[in-house]
């Protein structure tokens, strides 16, 4: 069972030096660090289960699809879920979407319809839809961000609702402005007027506790490297109705019941959108990192993580001529801002010297930077094993390099 | 802070990144090319006044962050008066010492951007604005990319 006393011993990178300086790692909205138990789970798998899934009738093949079986349960428990079937395993948060939009939309999808997103939405949950929109011809809308603050304004949500509404997709936490979005409301709102739901929870699964049936969407993606986990896997939630009404969206081995020469059947879902040999290996490294994050508490996490962005936001609030996005009150665990004339490059690339990783750009939030006026953004985010101490080595950093492009 | 960051923002780029010249739109203009560098959304459009063969004036526009800012308005002071020919051989040399750090023999303002080699991940921040003169040279109405669009 993990702890969080000496937490940060059992995430092996962050025990190192960079340029001279011990590393602080800032940029785990892109992706967190492995603790050791997901390290040594992966290769353990490796090292003695290995074999392929499914069919398979020997000892390791059988080892190996209970492990995967196993991970599938256990990621369904991670989330609540009613039932194993109801998670897809995927390449991540972006494959979860695109499967949505290929298998969902390109089946339910007319002209005329209504794909109703946000402002805030990150590329993976807004070109999938602009690719199936084009496709059908549907529309989309957009929940417009209020400003800085980046709040919905969902005021503008009535309006917006009409009946020509077929899909409303939105994210669980901004990954640009942290802002929390109330995904249980929205969710609600939706399907009172009969609306499938999609939450992207790339940057909430492994930060707070996520709940499907709580929030009561109809799909929520999500990524297993931004908790913990390994890269290359995610998975999609979706209520089992919606998933066995949908149409496979990839062809292949292990997802067909019969196949003849012109015609093939398909299995249920999940093997149904899972075709060819899946990643089993790291969804068995996904599973040993649920188990760690409940070990920890995702709800101690979110205290955690969200202290660290509450403290961070007031003190580089302090820093002259520095511009902050996202809510001042409650937050996800992450910061954007913009120092002054200096570009977030510059500041990433003096950061780095100081053995510090931020991250600078446009966050795959194109349209929302040019909303806000912007072209980048500098982004420190926060995960388990950050520290207060680590808030003040960015501040001096900070400071550092105003002085060296102001003076 | 170390040699090789110092060695980066040496005086001259900060200069050109503090005081750029030749930027904004150039109203004489007969030819103008545009780049992006879609990984970190910086932009520059490049204007040329070409009379007969030469640059007879020059001008950058866009956002981005200093290296690439420095270098559009550097480049704009080395190209302006060149023949195309000219401007092609001072983008090779410039190229030359971005991606291998060499100085150059003679002295130049170019070898401030020497110290972008050791950044591998900041050598299309200097090149961006090189790119988009060298269409403009060209005529070639395509944007200037950093990054090759795959499929």
């Amino acid at each position: 069972m993990p702890s969080w006393k000496n937490i940060r011993n059992d995430f092996p990178a962050l025990n190192q030096l960079v340029n001279g300086k011990p590393l602080v790692y800032l940029d785990n909205a892109a992706t967190a660090q492995k603790p050791r138990a997901v390290i040594d789970a992966l290769t353990r798998f490796y090292e003695r289960d290995n074999a392929n899934v499914h069919r398979g009738l020997h000892a390791l093949s059988m080892r190996a699809t209970s492990a995967y079986e196993g991970a599938r349960a256990r990621v369904a428990k991670f989330v609540n879920a009613a039932a194993p079937e109801e998670i897809v395993f995927t390449r991540g948060t972006t494959e979860s979407i695109n499967l949505v939009a290929a298998s969902w939309g390109g089946a339910n999808l007319r002209p005329g319809d209504v794909i109703l997103l946000t402002e805030m939405e990150h590329h993976s949950n807004l070109v999938p839809w602009q690719l199936v929109a084009k496709r059908t011809g549907a529309i989309l809308r957009y929940i417009p961000v209020t400003g800085d603050d980046g709040l919905l304004d969902l005021r503008q949500l009535d309006r917006l609702l009409t009946p020509e509404v077929k899909l409303f997709a939105f994210t669980h936490i901004s990954n640009t402005l942290g802002t929390i979005n109330p995904v249980a409301e929205l969710c609600a709102r939706a399907r009172k007027a009969g609306i499938v739901t999609v939450v992207d929870a790339a940057q909430s699964i492994g930060h707070m506790p996520v709940d499907v049936q709580a929030i009561g969407c109809d799909f929520l993606a999500f990524s297993g490297h931004k908790m913990a986990g390994v890269t290359g896997i995610g998975a999609l939630y979706g209520r089992r109705a919606l998933l066995d009404a949908m149409p496979p969206w990839q062809g292949g081995g292990g997802m067909i019941a019969s196949v003849d020469l012109y015609e093939s059947r398909w299995k249920p879902a999940p093997e149904r959108f899972e075709a060819g040999t899946p990643n089993f290996a790291d969804a068995v490294a996904l599973s040993a990192a649920c188990d760690y994050l409940d070990g920890l508490g995702r709800a101690e996490i979110q205290r955690h993580d969200g202290d660290l962005a509450r403290q961070a936001y007031a003190r580089l609030g302090e820093l002259p001529g520095i511009r902050l996005l996202g809510p001042p009150g409650e937050r996800g665990g992450l910061v954007s801002f913009a120092l002054g004339d200096v570009h977030a490059h510059d500041v990433v690339t003096f950061a780095d010297e100081d053995g510090i990783a931020l991250r600078g750009g446009h966050h795959c939030n194109q349209p929302l930077m040019k909303k806000l006026g912007l072209t980048s953004t500098a982004r420190a985010s926060f995960y388990v094993y950050n520290t207060p101490e680590e808030i003040d080595v960015l501040i001096a950093s900070l400071k550092r390099i105003q002085k060296f492009f102001g003076g | 802070m170390s040699s090789d960051l110092s060695e980066l923002y040496q005086h001259v780029i900060l200069d050109h990144n503090r005081r750029p010249r030749n930027r904004g739109q150039l109203p004489t203009a007969n030819r103008v090319a545009h780049g992006d560098n879609p990984s970190c959304g910086d932009q520059c459009s490049v204007f040329l006044r070409l009379d007969g063969d030469r640059i007879s004036d020059i001008s950058f526009d866009g956002s981005g962050c200093a290296i690439s800012q420095a270098s559009a308005s550097l480049m704009t002071t080395q190209l302006k008066g060149k023949t195309a020919s000219e401007a092609r051989e001072i983008n090779r040399r410039f190229h030359d010492i971005v991606t291998t750090g060499r100085e150059p023999e003679e002295i130049s303002d170019l070898a401030a951007f020497a110290g972008v080699h050791a950044f591998p991940a900041r050598i299309k921040c200097a090149t961006l604005a090189w790119y988009a003169a060298m269409n403009a040279l060209d005529d070639n109405k395509a944007s200037a990319t950093t990054e090759v669009e795959r499929d």
